[in-house]
């Protein structure tokens, strides 16, 4: 299965010294290496600070654009990872390694599976089983 | 007939002890919980229909895992003729070899029923799961309650209760939550967890706050029950017995601690004679074997703790020192302040009632206990024992404005009208 790592960490502020950042990058670094040897990194990018963030909406077809997020939260998303992973378990493994974890927090959302979607007559079977 | 009655009680039964089994048995091979528990209930009922006519078979269980085994491929073979698109079949087709491959006879091999069980256990404990949905989940595939009966035992809704079973089983499938006992690196973590829903289960079963009495009798029995389950398939795991031993000890007490009209009996008050004495020995010997690993997590302490209560004959011969000693081991463990205020308890007992209200007044100082009806109760008792009566009754009242439960507002009133009559008869 795959699995989307969605980083929600606090936006960082302005007086973080360099090496800090250097520091953490490196471990970035070395969890995208780890995924990548063992053969679980789909994608994954850092963005950009929420400041250079712009909303669009299209309302009654035109095109809406806002600055910023739609909302003030303490933790925005700071970047994702796209893992293959065997089981749920795994994937919370593979989310228990991003540093993000240790100061936000890491949402796991399996992606969605167009083989499971409704509209059948009766729910289709997992093929998890064994 | 009687005959027929008989057969109906033996599907009864039946159901109780296997129908867990076999909806964990096509789980592992199908990986569908839907599928799986449709295709038992359909062959409850085909045993419903037959068993009365035809006789009971030799070995129910098999016949039901059997019977179940082909509903599922029946169902399977009616949704992959309603299903147009090849991808799907693939699927289905897979599902259905598993199931024709699974030999019904291998259902009465005892380990591997036994595996199957373990893992559905830990795969509806699974951390990725709500506490309820959890505990709801446990209850209806691994306990075989309804879903009215589950939702009765703990006053939800029926609609809201089936739809936090649904929920819950399209997270395991879309989510990909695993069908296994987990590694040993995972293991001790969840393990926990899948003790903590035991645990709620019996307790919701246990308090005497509100409910159907035969349901709630219902809720400890399958707490029980899922315990041993646990206990002998991780033999190794000290915790689990604890936890067994705990439940069985308190369980124990069940007939002797309501009394008549429904009311709580306090342990003091408690008949003695009517303590379950098998109960007590099996609890009694499960700590002893835990006790033994040398290191006990809390749920062993907890059930050291009951054993000692259940071993007085008498309440006066309740040996408290030993009961504060093991409360300061479970306070190392888990420092939170009801433990402390039960610490406290114990060594008013053990050491007097002044050196027990030295540190109720320390907690009470703290502030955490200051809505807690037992804090004020015993800290009141205490008052009383040391004769200070106005403070007493203080405390009291303040216990009995924070207790809603008729039979423990009673007893408080009670209480104060004592102290009141004695202190009148003084003047």
């Amino acid at each position: 299965m795959q699995y989307a790592l969605l980083i929600y960490t606090p936006e960082p502020t302005e007086d973080i010294p360099p090496d800090a950042i250097a520091a953490q990058m490196a471990e970035y670094d070395r969890v995208t290496d780890d995924l990548r040897t063992r053969g679980a990194m789909k994608a994954g990018e850092a963005l950009d600070s929420v400041a250079t963030a712009t909303t669009v909406r299209v309302v009654d077809g035109k095109t809406v654009t806002t600055d910023g997020p739609f909302a003030e939260t303490k933790e925005t998303l700071g970047g994702f990872y796209l893992v293959e992973a065997a089981d749920l378990d795994e994937a919370i493994a593979y989310a228990a390694m991003i540093p993000g974890a240790r100061f936000g927090c890491i949402e796991v959302r399996p992606v969605w599976d167009r083989k499971m979607a409704p509209g059948r007559d009766e729910p289709v079977a997992a093929s998890a089983a064994g | 007939m009687a005959g027929s009655s008989a057969a109906h009680d033996v599907v009864d039964r039946v159901f109780r002890e296997e129908q867990g089994r076999a909806v964990a048995t096509l789980i592992r091979v199908t990986g569908d919980f839907d599928l799986a528990e449709e295709a038992v209930q359909e062959a409850f009922i085909s045993a419903l229909e037959t068993w009365p006519e035809r006789g009971v078979p030799a070995n129910p269980g098999a016949w039901i895992t059997t019977t179940a085994r082909n509903r599922a491929i029946d169902r399977l073979r009616r949704r992959t003729r309603l299903a147009e698109k090849t991808e799907l079949l693939g699927r289905e087709a897979a599902i259905e070899s598993e199931l024709e491959a699974m030999d019904p006879g291998a259902s009465e091999d005892d380990m591997q029923i036994a595996d199957d069980r373990l893992r559905l256990i830990f795969t509806c404990c699974h951390p990725a799961l709500a506490m309820d949905a959890r505990v709801a989940l446990t209850l209806r595939t691994l306990g075989g309650l309804t879903t009215p009966e589950i939702a009765r035992a703990f006053l939800v809704p029926e609609p809201t209760l089936a739809q936090r079973l649904v929920r819950a089983k399209r997270k395991i499938r879309d989510a990909g939550i695993p069908y296994r006992v987990p590694p040993a690196e995972l293991l001790p973590e969840r393990l926990d967890g899948v003790l903590r829903v035991l645990y709620l289960v019996f307790n919701e079963g246990y308090a005497a706050s509100s409910g159907d009495s035969l349901i709630r009798r219902e809720l400890c029995a399958e707490a029980i029950r899922l315990a041993r389950i646990v206990v002998s398939l991780l033999p190794d795991e000290p915790e689990a017995r604890g936890l067994l031993a705990l439940m069985l000890l308190h369980d124990a007490r069940r007939d002797a601690r309501v009394g008549p009209a429904g009311e709580l009996i306090l342990l003091d008050d408690q008949d003695r004679a009517r303590w379950d004495a098998d109960r007590i020995t099996e609890g009694r010997s499960l700590v002893e074997a835990a006790l033994a690993d040398g290191r006990p997590g809390p749920y062993v302490l907890q059930a050291a703790i009951a054993a000692l209560h259940d071993e007085a004959t008498d309440p006066a011969e309740t040996d408290w020192p030993q009961i504060a000693t093991l409360y300061r081991a479970l306070h190392a463990l888990t420092p939170t302040p009801v433990v402390e205020l039960n610490l406290a308890a114990a060594v008013a007992m053990a050491d007097g009632p002044a050196v027990g209200l030295a540190m109720m007044d320390g907690l009470a100082a703290g502030g955490e206990l200051d809505t807690y009806p037992y804090l004020h109760a015993a800290r009141a008792d205490l008052l009383r024992r040391l004769g200070r009566w106005s403070e007493a009754v203080a405390a009291y009242r303040r216990a009995l404005a924070l207790t809603t439960n008729g039979a423990e507002r009673a007893f408080l009133d009670r209480r104060i009208g004592e102290i009141e009559a004695g202190r009148r008869a003084v003047d």
